[in-house]
């Protein structure tokens, strides 16, 4: 009899062996694109039923005999684990399915390569889940930090794109750093850097703060929260579509997954002002990434800022957790934790669907900018109709999943009254007001981005030519689809799973509230303060809707006349007159001018060959990131001073070296 | 749940046909109050009837590159208008379909509705359709979280989000007078103005189509998907009123099951309705329609009131 661990432990090393069977013929496509990562996919899917399995077992450890001499590798399976294997194999099964069809080769790095790279990745990913000790979550962190680049750089003979990369290293090496210092901090002086001893250390209160906010930074910096998002932007393009989705899906959930470790597993106490921290963070994410997503105008930057606004949910939700938890309200912490799970999950399937049908259109199109896409419904049905699956769920609408976890985070908004701090139960509501604007302006990125690629009639004329994805990519995006319509109309199921998460966490679950309603109706907390069933609402929303189609069809008749659009008899309507992405997001700079640093450049009237340029860039760069390079930039100039270019000189420096050390060591 | 029960399923599907039935009879009776306003004679109360059978009988025109999300998207529009109007309590809070959908899921069946008809209104590809659809979006982003606002001081003053169980708690607490649902009542106002297409932000009768936002986004559409999306356009605004008078006038309402309670009730909603809309024809016959750019002002301010709303129950009710 296998342990769930074991079986982890094994699939894991087998994708690394898939990996490596890439370099076998790292030419070939039909062995690496068809044989490979088909079976990559199958290792994901059975990942996830293993995951599934293992969330309501009780939790498992084990010790690898490998590592350092006296520093084995731990290895441990809960419920945390447990779900966030779950989201780790639903959507790396998926991915890889498409990326069995959207392998090309030909683009710099060689499909056996990438192969390799991409199974690192996902093994990676899996030992950061499951490791148990400082020394193994930092070789997994920085492994799967270190493929994720090489994947990001996949076509490395562009400038852009190694730009790119070398941002994200950046980043993610500045966040590992804080990863290290938050651990050396909960060891507690104890020298024993498994996590078990982290979990029996009781930290002083400062330096409990110290490894919160350690952790914020550090495990921020791969989420993508204020101000440490600046990578993503970037990265996100650079990186092929299966590589953006995974990042975006899977990767910065890891980053969610360990602060949400540190602050409810291995730190005891929580104090109520680092959730209201996280809380003011998480908002200012929130409205910032969907502020600029709905001015971009590439495709997969529009979907990266739409990644940084989930995450500002996600940490939201974090936030609301750690301030119920720190008064001991239990239960309103579980609604909170709920909420923000779900969302990891939810988010993961949306938007790995969007980057993959972004994908699709690519490889058709040859086309990033949105402005030159356009009435791919026609030539695209399949990806068309999948993404506004993954649209309708982005933008948070019922009956899809997106609008679950905003329902569960504003009902957890609702209950803060309750606190017993007079300025936070008064403050906090009102931060509920940011968070719904914030909802509803995703709504607003969503109609642009779907209406302006797949909608309206094509802006070039080679989109004519475009083709529909083929049948690995179809079947992966109905896959990531029908997710995301089972996680938004089956709550219920998915919210028990949740329990065995947040039981351990925060010791109260949200079943004893949905024990006594219907499983079609969730009710978090109790069924007269609250329910929603979408299940309920879909089937009242398509009988309605059959009905006025049959009612229609039965009185009247169902005639139709084809005609050229009316457009108020204008005749000369072409193409071009459509909304462009600039366009669209015109009243999103107006309304938010503040937000932007933008340069314009307006033709005059009479200009013959008028040029209209509107640049629109990141704020955070100009406080905060400029500043600090410049501050380097003169620290690394006080250096040079000493460094004269003269063999002398360097010989007068050892000289001094030597006898400082000898007047020392003496 | 709450238990099943008969007399409620009647109520419910009474509601229902009767939010159905009545809501082209109210944006008639708006019309009619308007051009008594405006000392005209006007089209009378049941234009809007012979409109919708026109409009049923003619032959739908379909631009030659809509697809089908352009077909379906006119009785996807009805349906969630149909849903929003069966969750509102009208008559009495017995409602056996209110469980499904609270106030946050209103607001979202709403979103959705709003969502689906930028999308069909950019799927032509037209200059006017994404006009529409831009504005709608915009008006929308601004909107949603007011509403949501005035619903979230009406949830916190009765510590739930159903609907139905908001309006038991407001009618049968003791003429309790909250000064943070007169904040709320304001900018519910300003943004039902704005939902419905309403003068200050919108103009129902416009013919200019540079000024239009609900009408340029619908300019395609003929024949029998024009009358649905009228007929969408009329329940919302009964829901938007129905929402109003539950949330602020909620006296009258029955609270139980029992018949007698549900027909007081009607002549209630009916007088309340009658008013209402007389007072929206007002507003309107007083009020200039602004430009576009002033409408994030205008709904600026219903946020803000309604945050206020929210601040000063936080203030001085709890």
């Amino acid at each position: 009899m296998f342990s769930s661990l074991g079986v982890v432990l094994a699939i894991a090393v087998a994708w690394l062996a898939i990996g490596a069977l890439g370099l076998v013929r790292p030419r070939n496509l039909g062995w690496v694109a068809r044989v490979l990562f088909p079976l990559g996919a199958v290792l994901g899917f059975a990942l996830a039923a293993v995951a599934l399995g293992a969330i309501a077992e009780p939790p498992t450890a084990a010790v690898a005999p490998l590592g350092l001499p006296d520093l084995p590798f731990h290895f441990r399976l809960d419920a945390l684990s447990a779900f966030f294997l779950l989201l780790l194999g639903a959507i790396a099964g998926g991915v890889s399915l498409f990326a069995a069809g959207y392998i090309r080769p030909g683009e710099g790095t060689p499909p056996g390569l990438q192969c390799l790279w991409y199974h690192v990745f996902l093994a990676a990913m899996a030992f950061v889940l499951v490791a148990d000790d400082a020394y193994g979550f930092m070789v997994a962190w920085e492994s799967m930090a270190l493929a994720s680049f090489f994947l990001v750089t996949s076509d490395h003979r562009i400038a852009e794109i190694r730009r790119a990369g070398y941002l994200y290293l950046l980043v993610a090496h500045i966040g590992a750093i804080a990863i290290l210092l938050c651990f050396g901090v909960l060891q507690g002086g104890t020298d024993d850097y498994t996590f078990a001893a982290m979990r029996s250390v009781k930290l002083a209160p400062f330096w409990a703060t110290v490894g919160f906010l350690l952790a914020l930074f550090g495990f921020g910096a791969k989420a993508g929260i204020l101000p440490l998002h600046v990578w993503l932007p970037e990265a996100h393009p650079a990186a092929p579509s299966p590589v953006s989705a995974l990042m975006s899906a899977v990767m910065l959930k890891t980053a969610v997954y360990g602060m949400l470790r540190v602050t409810f597993d291995l730190l005891h106490t929580q104090v109520w002002w680092w959730g209201v921290l996280a809380l003011a963070v998480g908002l200012a994410t929130a409205l910032f990434g969907v502020v600029f997503s709905a001015v971009q105008s590439d495709m997969k930057r529009l979907l990266a800022y739409s990644s940084i606004e989930n995450i500002g949910f996600i940490v939201v939700g974090f936030g609301l957790a750690v301030t119920f938890a720190a008064y001991a309200m239990p239960a309103l912490a579980a609604l909170a934790l709920t909420a923000t799970l779900y969302h990891c999950l939810n988010h993961a399937y949306f938007k790995s669907l969007l980057f993959l049908a972004t994908g699709s259109v690519l490889h058709a199109t040859r086309q990033r900018a949105l402005g030159k896409l356009g009435g791919l419904i026609h030539r695209m049905p399949w990806v068309a109709w999948l993404a506004l699956v993954g649209a309708l769920a982005t933008a948070g609408l019922p009956p899809l999943n997106g609008f679950v976890s905003e329902w569960l985070l504003l009902q957890a908004f609702l209950f803060t009254p309750a606190l017993p701090n007079a300025y936070l139960n008064m403050l906090i509501p009102v931060a509920a007001a940011a968070v719904v604007l914030a909802a509803a302006l995703s709504g607003y990125v969503m109609v642009k981005f779907y209406g302006v690629v797949f909608l309206g009639r094509p802006r070039e004329e080679r989109l004519a030519e475009a083709h529909d994805a083929g049948i690995w990519e179809r079947v992966a995006l109905v896959w990531l689809a029908v997710g995301c319509v089972a996680l938004g109309i089956l709550p219920v199921q998915l919210v028990r799973l949740i329990d065995f998460v947040t039981g351990p966490l925060i010791g109260k679950t949200l079943s004893e509230a949905a024990a006594r309603s219907h499983w079609l109706v969730l009710a978090p907390i109790d069924p007269e303060r609250a329910s929603y069933s979408p299940f309920l609402l879909l089937a009242g929303i398509a009988v309605v809707t059959a009905l006025a189609w049959l009612a229609v069809r039965q009185f009247y008749h169902g005639r139709i006349r084809r005609a050229p659009p009316w457009d108020c008899g204008y005749p000369l309507l072409n193409a071009r007159m459509q909304d462009t992405a600039e366009g669209f997001g015109q009243p999103v700079r107006q309304v938010f001018a503040p937000f932007f640093r933008e340069e314009r450049e307006l033709p005059s009237p009479f200009d013959a060959a008028p040029r209209y340029r509107v640049k629109i860039e990141d704020p955070v760069w100009y406080w905060c990131y400029v500043p600090i390079a410049a501050i380097v930039e003169k620290l690394t100039g006080l250096v040079t001073v000493l460094q004269r270019g003269r063999i002398s000189i360097y010989l007068i420096y050892s000289f001094g070296t030597l006898l400082v050390l000898l007047f020392l060591v003496r | 749940m709450s238990d099943f029960s008969w007399s409620g399923a009647i109520a419910q599907a009474t509601e229902l046909l009767l939010a159905v039935l009545l809501a082209p009879l109210l944006a008639g009776w708006v019309n009619q109050c308007r051009a008594w306003l405006q000392n005209r004679t006007g089209p009378g109360v049941l234009r809007p009837y012979l409109v919708l059978r026109k409009l049923v009988g003619k032959d739908a025109m379909i631009a030659d590159g809509a697809s089908p999300l352009f077909r379906v998207t006119p009785y996807v529009l009805f349906g969630c208008m149909c849903m929003a109007a069966a969750i509102v309590p009208t008559l009495g809070t017995d409602l056996p379909y209110a469980p499904v959908a609270d106030a946050i899921a209103l607001v979202g069946i709403l979103a959705l509705a709003r969502v689906a008809m930028a999308l069909a209104a950019m799927d032509i590809g037209t200059a006017f359709g994404s006009l529409g659809a831009r504005r709608e979006m915009m008006v929308g982003f601004l909107a949603e979280p007011a509403l949501l606002m005035v619903l979230f001081t009406a949830s916190l003053i009765s510590q739930t989000t159903s609907l139905a169980t908001v309006v038991d708690t407001l009618s049968h607490k003791e003429l309790a007078i909250y000064p943070s649902l007169a904040f709320a009542g304001v900018a519910f106002t300003m943004v039902s103005l704005a939902e419905n297409a309403r003068i200050p932000i919108d103009n129902p009768a416009t013919h200019l189509e540079l000024t239009m936002i609900h009408e340029a986004m619908v300019l395609e559409y003929s024949g029998r998907h024009l009358a649905l999306i009228e007929w969408a356009a009329s329940l919302k605004l009964f829901v938007y009123s129905c929402i109003g008078i539950a949330l602020f006038f909620p006296f009258g309402i029955s609270g139980g099951g029992e018949a007698l309670g549900l027909v007081l009730a009607l002549p209630a909603l009916v007088a309340k309705l009658a008013v209402g809309g007389c007072l929206l024809a007002a507003i309107e016959i007083v009020s200039a329609k602004l430009r576009i750019f002033r409408a994030p002002e205008f709904l600026g301010t219903a946020f803000m009131l309604a945050v206020l709303a929210l601040l000063v129950h936080a203030l001085l009710e709890s």
